[in-house]
């Protein structure tokens, strides 16, 4: 099946995003043995030259692993038609072990990437390079992980057999099945409700209080991203079992795949992409804060962070408007007073 | 934010400004660029085009066909037959069907001759599709002789043409009475070619299918849904060769975008010198080396995209065409719906802009980088 256009364009990119990690390693270990900011040699000179270069690398490598976690589910809900028993991504997904391994991990690498990013913006920010060799040895840590993710994707795409029939999103997230999305679905909906809003909401005013303590505050900052992973976690257990029965107009259709089918107007990136964004820039407040102490960037981290609290507090309530209003036009009650 | 829009939007200007400074080499550059997306979008275009129509074709085929094997070699269904498979539960209809090829040597092409079931033709008449019209220059109330298998002259008067609508599917079609397709290719009499169920829920299909491979040893259901995703998965499968076919033109691209983007011309240099000696900072310079990149790839895409439209809803993809459609002397002639689907924008933005980029990124962190006092001094 490798010869399907959108299987190519992927393998492509994650071609092009290991290729570029794999070039920046040995530079990496060259900024982690070499680098001294005071020194005023060519080699260092050079070494500061090459770190723009492997910013703007990194941030395409980023921003190609968000489009690509997007080609991907979009790709597999077009291939649906060709297996067996499979009616929305979930069935293609299925078609073999590597397939949700694969989505978690690109979705994985996604957000390492970002908090990678934020730590990239305040190092470049401040004059003297402060976090230079932290960043470098993360981004040694960050490439077997994209190569791993990038293994696993191949490994499921060289693996997918059309005779191989598959399960549909019906049998795996119904309510008897022992799968922890199974269990997530089975969520009762009116305790799921309560969990979405109060986490989002929980997740909303520790972004609030931490901007308004000015971005300082080593609690605030790790209680935000604390809340941010599990906001997403939550948003995701509230989309299985209760917004997308709002959305499918059906009591036990639990899906979180389908309602990014044209049939559904492709209501889910609407809901998704806020949710993405809202929680890589929570999970970069708790990346940055660590270095919140240092000399040169006591200026810097604040403000960022400040920055990034406001972007979290507002892409979450976006999701929570979103769903809100997916609710709101729906026609069914699932819910009695 | 305003400020950083400003300050994205100044950039934009002074890239403009830059880009049209230098006009026939970014207009070389967009013109192998636009070529490109063009080639791919009208691969991606024309193939998803054709299984949108094979699958409008084959929704009102019927759900099974029942072929019986001899020797693992399709045979006829013998007298008898279809009465055995009378009891499945979820058939609706059952029809014996009488079809096969006949080769014409006038035209050197296959002809499939077929029994409609309603509105067969009187004795002697045939209902000819449009491409067979066309071929043997016939009208209706001609006469034509076919020489059958057996060696004899059968005269046949054309009641009627098949509208163009079907010609997918009707091109090469002739439609005779139930006596003279028996008569023409010496059928013997209770037997027929295939049989065609029609099954109302889609979900008992397989199941039909089931039964009948259990009730019948010697019968091969073939479903539907089977032929859609083969078709699905064939139409698909040319298509990812062509665009493995074409890679080495996306790599020919990269190589130029980057020689392109390297070889920096001495104003050029000096402008970027002059850029960074006022006060301008190399992440600036990445900012608008990007946003150039951005406009071309932008513009190329826009225009490469509305070419292969163009190309393959108003010019019946003539380039591309024959390997994707595949290749019959009387091959139909038909007019694609124009649909344009989400995935094939997104995978083409993927084959195209994601190599332009990335071929770009180390050639623009070298511009970047240029020390103002060395090159002003140079």
């Amino acid at each position: 099946m490798l010869f399907q256009p959108a299987i190519i364009a992927l393998l492509l990119a994650s071609a092009l995003c290991v290729l570029a990690l794999a070039a920046s390693a040995p530079f990496a270990v060259e900024v982690i043995r070499r680098w001294d900011i005071r020194s005023g040699s060519e080699r260092q000179l050079q070494l500061e030259r090459r770190t723009y270069l492997f910013s703007t690398l990194l941030s395409f490598v980023l921003l190609l692993q968000l489009a690509a976690v997007l080609l991907f589910v979009f790709n597999a809900e077009k291939m649906s038609g060709m297996f067996v028993g499979a009616m929305c991504a979930v069935g293609t997904l299925n078609v073999n072990a590597f397939g949700f391994p694969a989505l978690n991990a690109k979705i994985a690498v996604f957000f390492l990437a970002a908090m990678w990013l934020a730590i990239n913006h305040v190092d470049s920010c401040a004059r003297d390079y402060p976090l230079v060799r932290i960043k470098y040895a993360l981004l040694l840590v960050l490439a077997p992980l994209l190569a791993g993710s990038a293994w696993v994707e191949l490994q499921y795409f060289l693996d997918l057999k059309a005779d191989v029939i598959t399960s549909c999103c019906g049998s795996l997230f119904s309510e008897g099945s022992p799968t922890l999305a199974a269990e997530a679905s089975s969520l009762k909906p009116l305790p799921a409700i309560w969990l979405f809003y109060a986490t989002l909401g929980t997740t909303i005013a520790l972004a609030a209080w931490h901007g308004w303590r000015g971005g300082r505050g080593n609690v605030s900052a790790y209680a935000l991203a604390t809340a941010s992973a599990l906001a997403f976690a939550a948003t995701i257990a509230g989309i299985l079992s209760f917004v997308s029965l709002y959305v499918y107009e059906h009591p036990n259709h639990h899906c979180p795949f389908c309602i990014l089918k044209p049939e559904y107007g492709y209501q889910g990136y609407l809901l998704y992409l806020p949710l993405f964004v809202a929680t890589a820039a929570g999970l970069a407040v708790g990346a940055v804060q660590p270095f919140a102490g240092r000399e040169s960037l006591r200026g810097i981290v604040p403000a960022f962070s400040r920055h990034l609290a406001a972007v979290a507090a507002n892409a979450f309530a976006l999701t929570a408007a979103i769903a809100t209003a997916m609710i709101w036009q729906s026609r069914l009650i699932l819910l009695e007073n | 934010m305003k400020l950083w829009l400003a300050r994205q939007r100044y950039l934009i200007d002074f890239t403009l400004a830059s880009l049209a400074r230098r006009k026939t080499r970014n207009l070389g550059l967009l013109f192998v660029y636009t070529v490109l997306v063009f080639m791919l979008a009208s691969v991606t275009l024309y193939s998803h085009a054709l299984r949108q129509e094979a699958a409008r074709v084959l929704a009102n085929s019927p759900e099974v066909i029942v072929q019986r094997m001899v020797a693992g070699r399709h045979d006829l269904i013998p007298p008898g037959y279809i009465e055995k498979i009378g009891r499945i539960r979820g058939v609706q209809t059952r029809e014996a069907r009488l079809w096969g090829y006949y080769y014409d040597a006038v035209t050197k092409a296959n002809y499939t001759f077929m029994v409609p079931a309603q509105g067969a033709p009187a004795g002697g008449e045939i209902i000819v599709g449009p491409a067979l019209e066309r071929s043997r220059g016939l009208a209706k109330n001609n006469g034509i002789s076919f020489r059958s298998y057996s060696g004899k002259l059968h005269t046949f008067v054309v009641a009627d043409v098949l509208p163009q609508a079907s010609e997918l599917v009707s091109a090469d079609l002739v439609l005779m009475s139930d006596e003279s397709f028996r008569a023409f290719f010496d059928y013997p009499a209770g037997h027929y070619t295939d049989i065609a169920l029609s099954v109302a829920n889609p979900l008992e299909v397989r199941n039909v299918a089931l039964k009948l491979a259990a009730a019948l040893p010697d019968a091969r259901p073939i479903l539907r849904e089977e032929v859609l995703r083969t078709y699905a998965s064939i139409f698909d499968w040319r298509e990812g060769i062509v665009l493995a076919l074409l890679s080495a033109a996306i790599l020919a691209f990269g190589i130029l975008a980057w020689d392109k983007a390297s070889g920096l011309s001495a104003e050029e240099k000096r402008e970027i010198g002059i850029l960074k000696a006022i006060g301008w900072e190399t992440g600036d310079v990445i900012s608008m080396k990007f946003w150039e990149g951005l406009l071309v790839s932008l513009t190329a895409f826009l225009l490469g995209f509305v070419a292969a439209y163009a190309h393959v809803f108003h010019f019946a993809a003539s380039l591309f065409g024959p390997v994707l459609k595949g290749w019959a002397v009387l091959y139909p002639r038909f007019q694609l719906t124009p649909q344009i689907d989400g995935l094939q924008v997104a995978t083409l933005f993927f084959f195209t802009v994601v190599p332009y980029a990335a071929a770009v990124l180390v050639p623009i962190w070298k511009a970047a980088i240029t020390d103002p006092d060395s090159v002003m001094r140079g």
